[in-house]
């Protein structure tokens, strides 16, 4: 993946709760076997709606999406993050993500950015006031900041999650470090576990 | 300090613990299906990569596949390239594979405990989120994006932050007509779609204990609605029953000793939890989604809720859209919402203990003039056990359409779609917008109630008839 340092620029506020997989990105999009695509999937039943938000022409160019709480849940499907990703947007901020989702950001250089529910809403108060309102996510400090309120707040992330974000790694390059501690732990597994090729 | 289940079988399973770094866990079973891998087989190319373990992983057909005809190719051609995909990926990295037509074939979650190659103490992923299934056997299993496939199918490992615990713990006993499918989702109406975020949770007490292994499946599938990573449950005497004689279970001199271990993995007796849930069994009776997330529940016997009588704002706001979007009155008895279709089946609910409380439901009588039911095993093995004890033909003869297994209407990939406004009854895990069929609305609900309200063309507990 990129690295990832800064993300600044203007955000689209989606003011609801417990926003899931299945309306980021509908079923039938995970048909496909490219990696690539994704964006016209993204909530693809919600911009039917011509009210909702993606459709306001004001938050055109937006590259970072403030969500409500919640935002993730259901199932692991990955084309989410990238249809979130090739939309254009770099960064997402909630009060709280599901697991699997926030996951899936991190393997991607999506940023998620967990915030306290209070600096959440008035941040979406904002966002819904002035569209153009700029916002800058600092992956290294830790910090989201909108300086034309003097708005600023702190959001945790792994230290090794960090790393990966500023410096771009891959994860399975990462891992094969440990190849000889893998085969170690291979040679002690108990003889009786399941084998798939043996059923 | 004593150990949970869950934190003993991720101790037995770290590789390597770098500093600053999180556990780099070694993944015993990585299940496989066509929709969350192509990407990932993809990369492992790009990479000149090949698959560590073919032997630890599995592969099966299961979210495209049709329920009919079969044995014809799939009509749909994006389905079709995805299986297809899937068929040349396994056969180029020596992954096994169970195809559409395979006596093993069936729903990822379904097929690893009936084949016996889920068992107590293994760490067991998969890219999709009810991972959490295989749980019930004492299982750590958890769901896995595309990224992740790829990092296991390279390492057979994958780096873990580790989890919180937690404990649900359902006291006392059921009352007659309620099952797992209730006692899981009266939880998350509990504790919410967020509420076991960050954790694992161990569901306990003698409730859980009195449970099938079948049931248990049905309680940790679940467990990924509450927001959970994953869900478990200590293995006992009901689960050495189950995976005896299966074909993955240990063979005959090393069963004992793996019964031995299996044993030890309880969580000691004084070992804490980060959280505790208590809930009283005896109080709890046949549940219904009324809203667009697995939390917005009510008993079956209460009402559509209404919003403005919710204290907190955001949970208020949230039912508002729900009901839009499922039509519903707020005060309107459920009893007297009416279904146009019923959807039994699923990882949830498709197994042969499901087929057989339907059936028990239906025998003697008919479904309710146009209402559309469908009946998918959740595999081939299901449905082949459903046949040879007759579940087929009393659900036919009650009007209940009997299908070939799958995911089938649970995510609506495959052609079995709700219309737009169409009301369902359905025994799979998820409610939200569109699940089903763009703008169909789904209502979760066990399958003697999804049988139930068949029978009533509106919703409705065996007890009610
Ligand atoms: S049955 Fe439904 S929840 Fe289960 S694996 Fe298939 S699509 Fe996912």
């Amino acid at each position: 993946m990129l690295a990832v340092r800064i993300v600044s620029g203007t955000a689209v506020p989606l003011d609801r709760s417990d926003v899931d997989t299945d309306q980021i990105i509908p079923s039938d999009w995970l048909k496909k076997v490219e990696r690539t695509g994704f964006e016209k999937g993204l909530f693809s039943e919600w911009r039917d709606d011509r009210d909702f938000v993606l459709n306001d022409e004001r938050y055109t160019g937006a590259n970072i999406l403030v969500a409500g709480p919640n935002f993730g849940t259901g199932s692991s499907r990955e084309h989410a993050v990238w249809a979130i990703q090739q939309y254009g947007f770099e960064a997402v901020i909630s009060p709280r993500f599901a697991d699997i989702f926030a996951n899936n950001c991190t393997k991607n250089g999506l940023v998620p950015v967990v915030v306290d529910p209070e600096f959440g809403r008035a941040l979406l108060d904002a966002v819904i006031a002035d569209p153009g309102l700029v916002i800058t996510i600092d992956v290294e400090r830790g910090t989201v900041e909108v300086p034309a309120l003097g708005m600023e707040t702190t959001f945790p992330m792994e230290e090794s999650t960090r790393t990966r974000f500023l410096e771009g790694l891959d994860d399975i390059a990462l891992t094969l470090r440990h190849d000889e501690a893998i085969a170690g732990y291979e040679a002690r597994r108990p003889s009786w576990l399941p084998e798939t090729s043996r059923i | 300090m004593g150990r949970t289940l869950a934190e003993k079988v991720w101790d037995n399973h770290v590789v390597a613990s770098p500093p600053g770094e999180p556990d780099l866990l070694y993944i015993d079973l990585h299940l496989v299906h066509e929709v969350t891998s192509p990407q990932a087989f993809d990369g492992l190319r790009l990479s000149g990569r090949t698959v560590r373990r073919p032997d630890l992983t599995l592969a099966t057909e299961d979210h495209n596949v049709p329920t009919s005809d079969v044995d014809l190719p799939i009509a749909d051609p994006v389905s079709r390239t995805q299986v297809e995909t899937l068929r040349r990926n396994c056969a180029e990295f020596g992954v096994p594979l169970y195809s559409m037509g395979d006596p093993r074939q069936g729903v990822v979650h379904i097929i690893g405990p009936e084949l016996g190659v889920t068992q107590p103490g293994m760490t067991i992923v998969c890219g999709d989120s009810h991972t959490s299934t295989h749980g019930a056997f004492g299982a750590l299993a958890f769901g896995i994006g595309t990224s992740e496939v790829e990092h296991v199918l390279a390492t057979q490992t994958l780096p873990q932050k580790r989890p919180d615990t937690m404990a649900v713990t359902i006291e006392g006993e059921l009352a007659p007509g309620v099952t797992p499918k209730d006692v899981i989702l009266a939880v998350i109406g509990r504790i919410g779609t967020g509420g076991g975020i960050g954790s694992i949770i161990e569901y306990r007490g003698p409730v859980i204990e009195a449970m099938s292994m079948e049931g248990r499946m049905t309680v940790c599938n679940m467990s990924i609605e509450a927001g959970a990573r994953a869900g478990l449950v200590a293995p006992d005497r009901t689960t050495f029953d189950y995976l005896a004689g299966r074909p993955g279970a240990p063979p005959g001199p090393d069963w004992d000793r793996a019964v031995e271990d299996w044993s030890a993995l309880a969580t000691d007796p004084d070992a804490r939890f980060d959280r505790e849930v208590v809930i009283n069994g005896s109080e709890i009776s046949p549940h219904v989604t009324w809203g667009t997330n697995p939390s917005q529940v009510t008993p079956i016997a209460g009402n559509v809720p209404d919003p403005d009588s919710m204290d907190d704002p955001v949970a208020a706001e949230s039912a508002r859209r729900a009901l839009e979007y499922m039509g519903l009155e707020a005060g309107t008895p459920i009893t007297e919402v009416a279904v146009d279709t019923v959807f039994i089946g699923s990882c949830t609910n498709g197994r042969i203990e499901d087929l057989r409380q339907v059936a028990a439901v239906a025998q003697g009588r008919k479904v309710a003039p146009g209402v559309r039911t469908l009946v998918v095993p959740g595999s081939a093995q299901v449905k082949a056990q459903a046949e040879a004890e007759g579940l087929d033909s009393i659900l036919r003869t009650a009007g209940f359409d009997w299908r070939e297994p799958g995911c089938s209407m649970c995510l609506a990939m495959n052609p079995d779609k709700l219309q737009p406004g169409e009301r369902c009854a359905s025994t799979s895990n998820r409610n939200f917008e569109g699940r089903q069929g763009r703008g169909g609305r789904t209502h979760l609900v066990s399958p003697a109630v999804a049988a139930a309200s068949a029978i009533a063309g509106h919703f409705a507990a065996p007890a009610d008839l």
